[in-house]
């Protein structure tokens, strides 16, 4: 039996979202407020889906003691409490919830050996929210 | 195709312990889970059925329906239970919620008319919850 398991976890970053490729002009009308030049913060709600066989002598698809170990070593460590601009990932980029997003869901790919990652859904206000479920999808 | 999906309550408490295990082993796979007077969840249902749009009826399903069924062959049997005790499934099964997904897929799957069964969500709590499909 294949079965889905998804977590949510809670991170606050702040961040500005402004382009070297774009004119001071272009970043304005592109970005708005969120140009605006010290940059604001979010409380960001990152949803981590995997996937795999429920293991017969846990009735588990992977146990969350991992999960959250790794979530929490690998990604709220990261970006939790941090100015997202400043982080090396982007510094060529920028940190828009979909780069953001890539991102997380390429260090759980990388990192994680207990479970298939099926997707990572990044929540950046109850209103916003994006998924990424890898380059082919 | 249309999706639907139609949300129920259970409150029930459950542990995790498998007899195989040495109480050790027990104690480092489930952790806080594994004491055995149990704890409890309100979990949240979320049963998702997909069809083509009835011409004559303008629905998928008649949810009246489908909320007698839920509640019938899940909320009666589930709903503020002891689930290792006295839901058979979790009698010889751990009752995680990857289980209990499974589970309540199974208790629905041949139980509905009309519309088919898309996916069985299950809400440990709101930061948790567990998808089944059906697959093998
Ligand atoms: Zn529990």
């Amino acid at each position: 039996m294949k079965a889905h398991l998804s977590r949510r976890y809670l991170f606050s970053a702040s961040h500005r979202l402004h382009s070297e490729a774009m004119s001071e002009q272009e970043n304005q009308s592109t970005y708005g407020k969120c140009n605006n030049p010290f940059g604001h913060g979010h409380n960001y709600t990152v949803e981590v889906t995997v996937s795999g066989p429920v293991d017969r002598k846990t009735g588990m698809v992977c146990n969350l003691v991992d999960l959250d170990g790794f979530i929490e070593r690998e990604v709220l460590a990261r970006y939790g409490h941090e100015n997202l601009n400043v982080l090396p990932e982007f510094a060529q980029e920028v940190p828009t919830t979909e780069n953001l997003c890539i991102q997380i869901y390429e260090i759980v790919q990388r990192g994680f050996p207990y479970a298939h990652l099926e997707r990572v859904r990044l929540e950046e206000t109850m209103m916003n929210s994006f998924e990424y479920a890898g380059k082919a999808v | 195709m249309v999706y639907l999906t139609r949300k129920a309550e259970f409150s029930a408490s459950h542990y995790y312990h498998n007899p195989d295990f040495t109480p050790e082993e027990n104690r480092r796979v489930f952790g806080k889970c594994n004491n055995p007077n149990g704890h409890g969840h309100n979990y949240t249902l979320e049963v998702t059925v997909k069809g083509e749009v009835d011409p004559r009826s303008g629905f998928v399903v008649d949810l009246k329906q489908l909320k007698e069924i839920m509640h019938r062959e899940v909320l009666d049997a589930m709903d503020h239970r002891f689930l290792n005790k006295e839901v058979p499934e979790f009698l010889h099964q751990i009752p995680t919620t990857e289980n209990i997904a499974v589970a309540i897929w199974q208790r629905l799957v041949t139980k509905l008319e009309n519309a088919r069964l898309h996916r069985v969500r299950v809400y440990e709590t709101p930061d948790l919850f567990v998808d089944f499909y059906g697959e093998a």
